[in-house]
């Protein structure tokens, strides 16, 4: 059986999530190639080349992929798949925006965000929020995956693949890049942090968000926060923890003025320590919590802050 | 421009899934069912764009039980001009959807198709994209934003890094994301209204499509449970507890 992994990376860093990825497809067994898609992808590629077990990284290396458009990532991948029994990605905004393209033109069903490989046709995925656990065994001859990374260890390095460049492909006519409003910041990223400190309605303000910001950067953690926060304007989308937000599963996640809706739940249950601070002792956030103070934020974080 | 928007009757938001004893599924007996909130927001843009005149015609389709029907008058009582309703009592992969959306989205000759970015109760997040493969479409998908002009549309989406524009060639597919718009309420009179509406009913043999499933469920079971630890009554104690356990 031969595997692709499509690579997430920003034409400079490969991220950890190809890492993770690479775990799940090693676990169907058989031959795992990358796939590297971008501009100026070398340095991504060596890099790539680098993770264990990885037979060889294909580079395709044109300015319509820069930002892997759908339409332009959905053109490359489909025709290499004749080589392939199965593609995985990681299931970021990146990759879940072209992989249901690339399913429904091999006429396969997407099998998305798994926890869990039973067997090379048998995984486990979360329903309903996470409140239910599927597993479910595909009968389609080739397999598309997206994987919920936080679920998988990442792949270690010392390995030497081979690498190859593919043809350029031919530029999609129907859709293109206007342009990126990115979030700035010196923080680690949410999906990678070993810390994240996340804010919620109770914060009540954009101005009142710096007391979380500062806790976080006292703790070198990254910044959350829940839909509610984001709904008001206090911080970026990007921020959002949850079911149809961003999985995260830090070390220690601290959840501040968070009433803990199943939605939020589901993008950080399996932290390994969850810290609740909230005014509500009967806030839901509290029965998932190792550890609960019962507080007005605005005197307990700045308490904690002090302290560390 | 002819505007399709799908919606979907899913497991309301606010009520928890419980899981058969039997693991065969999630139990949808006597709960509390919804449009899928993802769809409240495709509708309400559709009615703005037809408010705004840029839609001429704006339809709602359901694929699902006899009950979808009521989640297409929903969509009607708040604007959408005409339903579809795709009788099925098989709970259908997006795969199947898609294809029995392509053969809507042609039938209708709509130039835009608005999906949510995903259905809370499965969570594939497959549909839309699926549809603008099949129908060759460019796509707009996690839509935070949209501006319609001539023959092309922006698309502001919600990506990981913040926040990216594409500007698509009509027809195309957007799928919405949470903060694309704020849905209205239906008003008591166009509830009424909405019930003199036309709602075609189809079946997925109509279109010709092949529904089988590719995936068959092993079992669906509890996730691993968390249990709720203990109350720190102060500061201090809880920087305690943390340096114990070495995440600090
Ligand atoms: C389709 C859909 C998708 C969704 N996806 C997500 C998602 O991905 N992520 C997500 O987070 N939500 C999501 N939601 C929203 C979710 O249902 C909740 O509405 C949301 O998580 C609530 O955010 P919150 O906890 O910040 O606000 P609230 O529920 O309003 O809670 C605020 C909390 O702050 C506490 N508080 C207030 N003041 C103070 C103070 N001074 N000190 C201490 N505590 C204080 C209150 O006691 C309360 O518990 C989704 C909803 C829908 C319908």
């Amino acid at each position: 059986m031969a595997i692709l992994v499509v690579a997430e990376h920003d034409n400079t860093d490969l991220k950890d999530a190809t890492h993770k990825t690479v775990t799940a497809a090693a676990a169907m067994g058989g031959d795992v190639d990358i796939l590297v898609a971008g501009t100026g992808v070398k340095d991504v590629m060596a890099a790539a080349a680098k993770i264990d077990g990885v037979r060889a990284v294909l580079g395709v290396d044109h300015v319509s992929l820069t930002r892997q458009l759908a339409e332009a990532m959905e053109a490359v991948i489909v025709p290499l798949m004749s080589e392939y029994d199965a593609i995985l990605a990681p299931d970021t905004t990146a990759h879940k925006n072209y992989m249901p393209r690339v399913a429904a033109k091999l006429d396969v069903m997407q099998i998305s965000s798994i926890t869990g490989v039973e067997s090379a046709d048998t995984f486990v995925r979360p329903i309903y929020a996470g409140n239910a656990m599927a597993t479910v065994k595909s009968s389609d001859s080739k397999k598309v995956i997206t994987v919920r990374t936080t679920a998988f260890n990442a792949a270690g390095e010392g390995g030497s693949a081979s690498d190859k460049m593919l043809a350029d492909p031919a530029s999609p006519s129907t859709s293109e890049f206007v342009g990126e409003e990115l979030t700035k910041s010196d923080r680690p990223e949410l999906a990678a942090a070993k810390i994240v400190v996340s804010g919620g309605r109770g914060v009540g303000s954009s101005e009142n968000f710096a007391i979380i910001e500062s806790l976080a950067d006292k703790l070198g953690a990254a910044v959350g926060a829940s839909r509610a926060a984001v709904d008001a304007g206090y911080v970026p989308n990007d921020y959002q923890v949850g079911q149809t937000g961003k999985s995260v599963a830090p070390e220690l996640y601290i959840a501040i003025g968070i009433s803990g809706a199943i939605q939020h739940l589901a993008g950080m249950k399996d932290s390994k320590i969850i810290v609740a601070i909230n005014k509500d002792e009967d806030a839901p956030i509290f029965q998932v919590a190792d550890y609960g103070l019962v507080a007005d934020l605005f005197i307990a974080v700045p308490e904690l802050e002090a302290a560390l | 421009m002819k505007v399709l928007v799908p919606v979907k009757r899913v497991l309301d938001y606010n009520v928890k899934a419980r899981v058969k004893a039997d693991q065969s599924g999630v139990d949808l007996s006597n709960v509390k069912m919804s449009m899928n909130p993802f769809d409240e927001i495709s509708v309400e843009e559709a009615v703005r764009l037809k408010e705004a005149g840029t839609a001429t015609e704006a339809v709602v389709v359901s694929i699902g039980p006899a009950k979808a029907q009521e989640t297409i008058r929903t969509a009607l009582a708040v604007g959408m001009d005409r339903g579809i309703h795709v009788q099925t009592d098989e709970d259908l992969e997006p795969l199947a959807i898609a294809k029995i959306l392509k053969a809507i989205a042609e039938e209708e000759g709509a130039q835009l198709v608005i999906t949510g970015k995903q259905a809370i109760d499965n969570d594939y997040g497959a549909t839309g994209s699926m549809l603008a493969a099949l129908l060759d479409w460019p796509q707009g998908t996690f839509a935070n934003t949209v501006e319609t002009s001539g023959d092309s549309i922006t698309v502001k989406r919600e990506v990981d890094g913040g926040l990216q524009t594409v500007k698509l060639t009509l027809p195309a597919v957007v799928t919405t994301d949470l903060r694309l718009n704020e849905p209205r309420y239906a008003r008591l009179p166009d509830i009424m209204k909405a019930k003199k509406k036309q709602i075609d009913a189809k079946t997925p043999a109509d279109y010709g499509v092949d529904t089988a499933p590719r995936l068959t469920t092993v079992k669906v079971t509890e996730p691993a449970g968390r249990s709720a630890g203990i109350k720190v009554e102060s500061v201090e104690a809880l920087v305690g507890k943390l340096k114990t356990e070495g995440v600090i």
